[in-house]
């Protein structure tokens, strides 16, 4: 499956939910925020959520800034 | 206290976490400051380093009350799409709604803060808008229902403290919500000062990151914004021209 994450295509072997594609990227548990294709999910939504190839996927997090 | 919508703080100070030398240094200049409320970014995860490190775990953000800003955001629709990602969290509903109309000077863009702050307040934040220091402009985002307005002290990171003190007062004077001075201070005076006219607080982040002691400088700002706050509680003297001596004029025996 194709996905589009942070801008970058990715082809992804596994994953099929938000929360398998976190683990796949090694970023699970790491407080990750997800958008998908525009719309953003909560966290208690990662596990449910599937992907479809082609999905534009954002995955930001916090940051130090003032 | 320092109110703030539904929360209670018995700091004054509030602190960013940005450009700190490193993590150990960070968690202890957080720890000296005495603040219960820190500042973060939102921004994209790089998803080709499994290695990078949780930056809230790394400063136990859990004792913390988190206020996200939206700095990044030329719009307010780009700002309320930040303050939404950070919501989403499931850490926060505050939110320092921070709205940049140029990026030389980084001087906020006070017609999409103020948008931006009446579309974040719909959707239920706590709104803390950072905002130039316009007296009219405060009054507005007050009328709206904003939780706290932030006037800067002069332009983001310079370290020039206070420029306008003249409308730092009057925006403290005429508000009924807590005034918290944001960006632009540069040393413990700096602070101070902005206590000791009024303010209920106090956001700074460069000038103890950037110290060359970020740790001992976090400490000053501490003590500063004390001091400051316990002055204009304590109620200073007038000033005057000539002096007034404050040893009696009579029974000298010369």
């Amino acid at each position: 499956m194709k996905l589009i994450v942070n801008g970058a295509s990715l082809d992804i072997d596994q994953a099929r939910t938000i929360e398998e594609l976190l683990v796949e990227l090694k970023l699970a548990g790491k407080g990750a925020i997800v958008e998908l294709n525009q719309e953003i999910l909560d966290k208690s939504q990662h596990a449910e959520t599937r992907l479809a190839n082609g999905d534009k996927v954002e995955i930001v997090h916090f940051v130090g800034g003032g | 206290m320092l109110k703030v919508g539904n929360y209670e703080f018995s700091s004054r100070l509030l602190l960013g976490t940005g450009k700190f030398p490193d993590f150990d240094i960070q968690k202890e200049a957080v720890k000296v400051s005495g603040t219960e409320i820190l500042t973060f970014a939102v921004r994209r995860m790089n998803i080709f380093d499994p290695d990078q490190p949780n930056f809230l775990e790394k400063l136990d953000a859990e004792n913390f009350t988190l206020l996200p800003n939206t700095a990044g955001a030329k719009t307010a629709e780009e700002a309320v799409r930040i303050a939404k990602l950070a919501k989403a969290s499931g850490l926060c509903d505050m939110i320092k709604v921070e709205v940049i109309g140029d990026f030389k000077t980084l001087l906020p863009d006070p017609l999409e803060t103020l948008r931006a702050s009446e579309m974040l307040l719909e959707e239920g934040f706590t709104v803390l808008p950072y905002a130039s220091d316009d007296v009219i402009l405060a009054q507005k985002l007050e009328e709206l229902g904003v939780h706290a307005i932030m006037p800067g002290a002069s332009p983001i990171g310079s370290g020039l403290g206070i420029i306008n003190p003249l409308n730092i007062s009057l925006i403290i004077e005429q508000a009924n919500i807590p005034v918290i001075v944001d960006a632009g201070i540069g040393s413990p005076a700096d602070a101070a000062a902005a206590m000791e006219l009024g303010a209920d607080g106090v956001l700074l982040n460069s000038a103890v990151s950037g110290a060359d002691d970020p740790v001992k400088m976090a400490q000053a700002m501490k003590l500063a914004i004390e001091a400051g706050r316990l002055g204009y509680e304590a109620g200073r003297i007038p000033k005057k021209r000539y002096a007034s001596a404050s040893s009696p004029l009579e029974g000298m025996s010369i």
